[in-house]
């Protein structure tokens, strides 16, 4: 499914301090009955987003009117759990481009790559100060710089840079997806297939 | 050059290299289930693109299937929908198709093995974290994202980097009550929830060497739950033992090839890991745990730990175990609990359902305990049944449900009510993972057992 490039993002962030978040709380499982992939923003982080009533949850940030923007900032290993691609669908559904977070769990870096939400990995010290910052001023803007590798809080303009390896950089600013690469060699995979060990 | 069990596999599968990005890698079998398969046939379908090698591919329902009444219609529509469209996807792309109700459906990672899908040195990805079970043969298996099932529909391959390498060897002898599923929890206590992130594991030592393929598959499984990408464990003769004339392994001459290559699959003297870690076997107790992610576990005579001796933040941590309802410096021993599952991947087979009959037997159900007891197959359902399992079941006042993943991320009906105490022998605790509210102590099946005649966590060498 094609996405929109990404280049560069500056936006104010929403703020969830929790370490470990899961994709079972990103997304619960009962939400990925879908055949399509359509409205999964809207059960992004159900259960602490909604009581079980389906009644808004007022202390949670994405109910907190103070806090905008289209980047999440997660605590330290953000997405661990289940492969469910719908926790990252959730994200971008919900409106969300890029994640930022000191340490991101392996399947779910790799689907938000698949699907153009971009993981900035910051170390912890920046994080904290993140986090402080949009506490002490929630208009606090974010600036991701694809290109550059780097993210910029524009309230003291500290800046960290963060990696990225340059095929999926060339993929993300272009929105292009692994399918395309993969389709077009094809053959020599064909080729592969006929060599297999077994 | 010196290589691991990992860099032979991992290797031998790589089509293409590309500078500082993936490697392409060449996928031999590719399992699917109907909740992360529906968007990646859609999409293929837009591109115009066919399933390029459908012999490759299994599908299997299991995660959102009911456990009770197989037989009948799927009353929740939005579920029977999805796996109607796996049956739909399956058949019109030439896939085979163990849907609800066929005699080899089960949970996907119960029966790859069952039927010789999984075989050692192949790769095995399927859309579901838990993939990492098929390392039990030394196949480098691993979960992937819906786009990257697409991936390997339209063209067998996906696109990763190289994860790091990491050996964990356990040698020493486990005490008695001590089971696979204890050695897994263990590590992960040791290791925390994210401690193997961005590496292949290779399980390696004594301990390892004497489980059984079930036991191994139990560790294998859990390699996730510290992050890690997956988990392997080199054949050996108990490997080749266990495929040996199953459906999908390779017979006569062919069998004698696969064999041959098979020996050579075991990580060479002196090749190197990016990183080690050594435990002592014989430390290790029935394990459980008190939070919500699988590093939260400790030995089940231990108190619970003060923030200060947990590798969380405070806020985390206290979330956690308010959560719980527990707190710092509970003993676990003696906690009431409401319902037990034995079940899930994990701890879905045979030996665990002899495990659980073994520590019954004799005994009742407590009556304040709701029990789920769910093979992970038809094939584990018949064993059960042809063994003389269901009647110590049944006479202890256990009931049996129908294969599936069932509460283990309670998906379908079988959710634990919010506020109610579960012994599950599943993967995750998460928070609401098997029901909105409800709350996770993972345990071996026979912890599960023991507080199921109990009807609190009670250490299960006092029943053996």
């Amino acid at each position: 499914m094609a996405y929109e490039p990404f280049k560069i993002l500056k936006s104010t962030a929403v703020p969830l301090p929790i370490e470990n978040v899961d994709t079972d709380q990103i997304i619960p499982a009962r939400f990925l009955k879908a055949t399509e992939r359509k409205g999964f923003g809207d059960n992004l982080f159900r259960d602490w987003r909604y009581h079980q009533d389906g009644s808004p949850k007022p202390s949670f940030v994405l109910n907190d009117t103070t806090y905008t923007g289209k980047i999440l900032v997660g605590g330290k290993n953000f997405g661990s759990g289940s492969s469910r691609e719908h926790a990252a669908w959730a994200i971008y559904d919900y409106g969300f481009r890029c994640v930022v977070s000191s340490f991101f769990a392996d399947i779910f870096k790799n689907n938000c790559l698949n699907i153009g939400v971009l993981p900035v990995q910051v170390s912890e010290a920046f994080l904290a100060e993140i986090f402080d910052a949009i506490e002490a001023n929630p208009n606090t803007e974010l600036e991701v710089n694809l290109s550059e590798q780097t993210l910029t809080l524009s309230s003291n303009g500290k800046q960290e840079s963060f990696a990225i390896n340059a095929y999926k950089k060339d993929n993300l600013s272009n929105g292009f997806d692994d399918i395309d690469y993969l389709y077009n060699i094809r053959e020599n995979i064909d080729q592969f297939a006929e060599n297999l060990p077994l | 050059m010196k290589k691991t069990l990992f860099d032979k596999v991992w290797d031998s599968h790589v089509v293409q290299s590309i500078e500082n990005g993936p490697d392409v890698l060449f996928i031999d079998r590719h399992m699917v289930h109907e909740v992360t398969s529906p968007v990646a046939f859609l999409g293929l379908k837009n591109r115009g693109i066919k399933v390029r090698y459908p012999e490759r591919t299994f599908a299997t329902a299991d995660h959102n299937t009911p456990t009770l009444n197989q037989h009948l219609p799927v009353a929740d529509p939005l579920s029977a929908k999805q796996l109607a469209a796996l049956e739909e996807n399956a058949k019109a792309n030439g896939i085979s198709y163990w849907g609800l109700g066929h005699e080899k459906n089960g949970i996907v990672h119960v029966v790859g093995p069952e039927y010789g899908i999984t075989q050692p040195g192949a790769t095995i990805v399927c859309g579901d974290s838990h993939t990492s079970t098929h390392g039990a043969f030394g196949a480098i298996a691993f979960g992937i994202g819906t786009s990257e099932v697409e991936m390997v529909l339209a063209t067998q391959c996906i696109m990763q980097p190289k994860p790091k390498k990491m050996r964990i060897t356990i040698n020493g002898k486990l005490s008695h009550g001590v089971t696979p599923k204890d050695v897994a929890l263990f590590i992960i206590s040791q290791l925390t929830t994210s401690g193997a992130t961005g590496y292949f594991v290779e399980y390696a030592g004594e301990v390892f060497e004497s489980l059984s393929m079930e036991g191994r598959m139990t560790v294998c499984n859990l390699s996730i739950e510290m992050g890690a990408r997956g988990g392997l464990i080199a054949p050996d003769q108990k490997t080749f033992d266990y495929l040996k004339d199953r459906e999908f392994t390779p017979k006569g001459a062919e069998w004698t090839k696969a064999m041959t290559y098979w020996e050579t699959l075991y990580t060479d003297q002196g090749a190197e890991f990016d990183k080690e870690y050594h435990f002592d076997g014989a430390e290790i107790e029935p394990m459980i745990t008190y939070g919500t992610n699988p590093g939260m576990g400790m030995g089940i005579s231990k108190s619970i730990p003060t923030v200060e001796e947990g590798s969380n933040g405070a806020a985390t941590y206290k979330k956690s175990l308010d959560y719980m309802g527990y707190a710092e410096g509970d003993q676990m021993l003696g906690k009431p609990i409401d319902f037990v599952f034995l079940g899930s991947c994990t701890n879905g087979r045979i030996e665990d359902f002899r495990a659980f009959a073994s520590i019954v037997k004799g005994r009742k159900k407590a009556e304040n305990v709701t029990a789920w007891l769910v093979p992970g197959s038809h094939n584990v359902l018949k064993s059960i049944q042809e063994e003389g399992l269901l009647d110590i079941l049944e006479s202890s006042g256990f009931e049996l449900r129908e294969p599936g993943c069932s509460a283990c991320l309670a998906m379908n009906d079988d959710k634990i009510p919010a506020g109610k105490y579960a012994v599950s022998t599943s993967n995750r605790n998460f928070e609401g993972r098997q029901g909105p509210g409800a709350r996770t102590l993972l345990a071996s099946p026979i912890v599960a057992a023991a507080a199921a005649v109990t009807g609190k966590v009670t250490d299960p060498r006092t029943l053996l």
